[in-house]
């Protein structure tokens, strides 16, 4: 699962990459934020969220697993 | 390990909402946009915003769906599965639409405008509110699952001409509204595509994830009462 989660990250590293070039035009975008690095300091606020929630979802998911195996064993008797 | 081959086996499709999920945010935060006068950066609530709606629509076909197999088959199980993608898709289309009031104010310059989408897509969460009142207005199960699956297929039936009809026959701040259906500008940029069409697969497979948590919770609560 780690694993998983560590291969998929560094497969995002090239794209993070290329996110850093700049181009002239003379609509405003984000460009600054995103030279100096800022922009992943919401990136990474955004990952620490969603991990929190992803792990709540499976502790909910394992937990309901174990509750349905118990009442199964139940039945049975 | 065999665990692991359990999850492999059996919750593939939940691994992959998380990678999808996590993608969904780091590249759609990182990716090169398009330069859009007005939308700006905020173009990339394409990637939520608008997954919203598309994934709330998915849920709630697969809802109508489950309806109408409890209509033909009068399982129980159908109408537990119809009644959960339907709540699903609620919380999806309410967000969907705090999403889009944030984003209207500041592009369009209102928390809300009289366009017709908005007020299709509010009117079209009011049907699905009255949807869960009336679920939770009739003790008998069986009574239940009989009449919110008639009234599942009327609030799907009314959904298509709110959101997607009636929109395009008068002029709408929407992209693609107002008889040019489509994405015209945006779809031509691959960038956006790239996330675009994940996030639709990402959040909609998350959804699924809970609204399987909740039936499994439903089916123990039947087992639970059959015991005793």
């Amino acid at each position: 699962m780690k694993k998983l989660i560590l291969m998929f990250f560094s497969s995002l590293i090239p794209l993070i990459l290329n996110a850093q070039q700049t181009t002239e035009n003379t609509i405003d975008m984000a460009d600054a934020m995103r030279a100096s690095g800022k922009i992943y300091v919401v990136v990474a606020v955004l990952c620490v969220i969603l991990t929190g929630i992803i792990i709540y979802l499976i502790k909910l998911d394992r937990k309901i697993l174990r509750i349905e195996r118990e009442v199964n064993t139940k039945i049975k008797k | 390990m065999a665990q692991l081959k359990f999850i492999l086996k059996n919750d593939w499709w939940k691994l992959l909402a998380i990678l999808l999920v996590y993608y969904i945010v780091i590249a759609g935060m990182l990716i090169k946009v398009p330069r859009i006068a007005i939308v700006h950066e905020s173009v990339r609530n394409q990637f939520f915003h608008v997954s919203m709606w598309f994934s709330m629509m998915i849920l709630l076909t697969t809802s109508l769906i489950y309806s109408i197999k409890y209509l033909g088959k009068s399982k129980l199980k159908f109408d537990l599965i119809a009644e959960e993608f339907a709540y699903m898709g609620i919380v999806l289309g309410i967000l969907g639409l705090t999403t889009g009031s944030i984003w209207a104010r500041f592009t369009w310059g209102a928390w809300w405008v009289n366009d017709p989408k908005l007020n299709g897509a509010a009117i079209a969460m009011l049907v699905y509110l009255a949807y869960v009142i009336l679920r939770n207005s009739i003790e008998d199960p069986v009574q239940r699952a009989r009449i919110g699956a008639v009234y599942n297929i009327f609030a799907w039936s009314t959904l298509l001409p709110l959101l997607y009809i009636l929109p395009r026959l008068t002029d709408s701040l929407h992209p693609g509204s107002g008889g040019n259906p489509g994405f015209n500008i945006y779809d031509l940029d691959n960038n956006l595509r790239l996330v675009f069409y994940p996030s639709i697969i990402g959040w909609t497979l998350l959804s699924v994830w809970i609204i399987q948590l909740r039936v499994r919770l439903g089916n123990i609560k039947t087992k639970i009462e059959e015991i005793d």
